[in-house]
């Protein structure tokens, strides 16, 4: 569904992704692992269109995307689910939802999408009228998964989903996540919560110094004495 | 700022202000309140003027030092249609703001797009130079004399009570509000304006959800040059027009924009009322030269007392 070829970013100087190279299939959940500053975060963004790659290939669903504009990219299906939620604070819920669906793609189905997102999440239904900005952490996470959802991605990329927030909620963040994939959504999932990930994940890649130092299925890498070393502190 | 400047630029202010007082004071009560209707009235045109700054400022993070400018040349389209065709202002505004609103666009898609992720001192070098060539090339086509568009019930009144009010001005008035409350209605109600309120609210979440930021970022230059256009079509009926204008609009437009409040729509219509206001005092109870004195010195005086302006909201 996803492939990238040997995928160069660069900071001004620094290179901060040297040769990715990593591929998605339909309906599996892909982990990206590895330490701050490995490169993740910045992996998600060239994928989205964000960040513009000096050398390398992103293609989907084998139309080549390298470089195309974000707002190109999620009208392709690809949504992301930002580090840091990046919700709208002064925006309402309703209206952080609706600006969620003002990509081409999903125009047409907005009003019926719009209650799909208010049976998946309850809480967000009950603050519609709210300002973003007064949500608990917990809940702009759910707002920004369900703005994500509004825009009818077919993958989703989440980027740090559980950070900062409080391990209860962390657990219902990766309960939707399993549920939308069952749901037949793919999904990227970029985690420092490195056990869960792999746990969950049916293929995963360690990024070390923007560059994939290894992968394969999430179980293989967490019986791998080096990633139980580095990043789960056994 | 050192304590010491900050207490002599207060007490400087302070001083203006008890003198403005004193003056006011001794003025009979009808012209006193006709002064303050004429500036109230005048003052909500600053206000739609200072609107159109405000909201590309809030939005595209891009100073327009080129908005009085911009507002001279609609006062010349405002002038110049009525001199070939007679054509009423109230009629003309239409079509000079969407002429505005095509130039703002075509302006930001083309040639203020590139800039907007580059250092402040290079946007604020590109729009300086829009500015220049605006005014001179208004002196080149116009000369520096004034002209007016004087329709023939230019100097009709409505008479409440002891007040006398020029019709123009309550028309114009009226205009800009209705104006003001459609735009207000627009970023509420519209999806493209919850859109640039979402541009301007985050501009990475925007992206993330998919939003082509500088086609949202083009709209919303063309909505604050139409706004600009619009007031400054109805400021033609009020006043003469020269090219030098242009600067001191600019000018006027921060000061408004700065007491209201930064990014905040109501707070640029309430800076608005009172920089007017203060300016028709200021004209009764010195001299007319002197209005721009007393706009710093209420400018002052917000930036010491209430920096974020006020309606503005405290920055962090």
């Amino acid at each position: 569904m996803l492939e990238i070829r040997d995928l160069d970013l660069y900071y001004g100087d620094a290179q901060a992704l040297d040769g990715v190279s990593l591929s998605v299939d339909e309906g599996t959940i892909v982990a990206i692992v590895g330490s701050n500053g490995a490169g993740k975060s910045s992996l998600i963004r060239t994928i989205a269109g964000i960040e513009t790659p000096r050398a390398g290939s992103i293609r989907y669903r084998g139309a080549d995307i390298t470089g195309a504009p974000s707002h190109a990219v999620v009208n392709l299906g690809i949504g992301q689910v930002a580090e840091g939620r990046q919700v709208f604070p002064t925006l309402s819920v309703r209206e952080n939802l609706e600006v969620g669906a003002l990509v081409p793609r999903a125009r047409a189905r907005a009003k019926a999408t719009l209650e799909e997102v208010f049976a998946l999440f309850p809480r967000l239904r009950e603050r519609e009228h709210q300002a973003a900005g007064t949500l608990s952490g917990g809940e702009q996470q759910m707002l920004a998964i369900g703005r994500c959802l509004m825009g009818q991605p077919e993958l989703i990329m989440f980027d740090e989903p559980s950070l900062g927030l409080a391990p209860t909620v962390v657990q219902e963040v990766f309960r939707t996540i399993l549920a939308l994939n069952r749901r037949g959504l793919t999904i990227v999932l970029v985690e420092q919560n490195v056990a869960v990930s792999l746990r969950i994940a049916s293929r995963a890649y360690v990024l070390e110094n923007g560059r994939v130092a290894m992968e394969g299925t999430g179980a293989e890498l967490l019986a791998d004495d080096r990633v139980r070393q580095a990043y789960l502190g056994l | 700022m050192p304590a010491k400047t900050l207490a002599t630029l207060a007490g400087i202010a302070a001083a203006l202000v008890a003198l403005y007082v004193w003056r006011l004071a001794a003025l009979p009560g009808a012209l006193l309140g006709n002064v303050v209707v004429a500036g109230v009235l005048t003052g909500l045109i600053y206000g739609l003027m200072a609107l159109g700054l405000s909201v590309i400022f809030g939005v595209v993070r891009v100073v327009n030092f080129a908005h009085g400018e911009m507002m001279t040349i609609a006062m010349y389209a405002a002038v110049l249609l009525f001199g070939a065709f007679r054509l009423d202002p109230f009629l003309a505004l239409a079509p000079v703001a969407v002429a505005f609103f095509a130039f703002g666009y075509a302006l930001q898609a083309g040639l203020i797009n590139p800039f907007v992720e580059r250092p402040e001192h290079s946007q604020f070098m590109l729009l300086v130079a829009v500015a220049i060539i605006m005014v001179n090339g208004l002196l080149m086509g116009f000369g520096p004399d004034a002209r007016s568009a004087q329709v023939d019930y230019a100097l009709d009144s409505f008479e409440v009570g002891p007040l006398v009010v020029d019709k123009v001005r309550v028309y114009a008035a009226s205009v800009a509000v209705l104006l003001a409350a459609g735009l207000f209605a627009f970023f509420r109600l519209t999806a493209t304006g919850r859109a640039i309120r979402a541009c301007a609210d985050n501009l990475l979440g925007a992206k993330v959800v998919g939003l082509d930021v500088k086609r949202y970022y083009a709209l919303t230059f063309g909505i604050g040059a139409a706004l600009v256009g619009a007031a400054g079509v109805l400021q033609a009926m009020l006043v003469d027009v020269t090219p030098a204008l242009g600067p001191v609009y600019t000018l006027l437009a921060f000061v408004i924009v700065i007491v209201g409040g930064l990014g905040s729509m109501g707070g640029a219509l309430a800076g608005g009322v009172l920089i007017g206001l203060s300016e028709a005092l200021a004209g009764v109870a010195f001299t007319p030269s002197a209005k721009s004195m007393f706009s710093f010195a209420l400018l002052i005086l917000v930036l010491l007392l209430r920096p974020q302006g006020l309606l503005g909201k405290k920055a962090g």
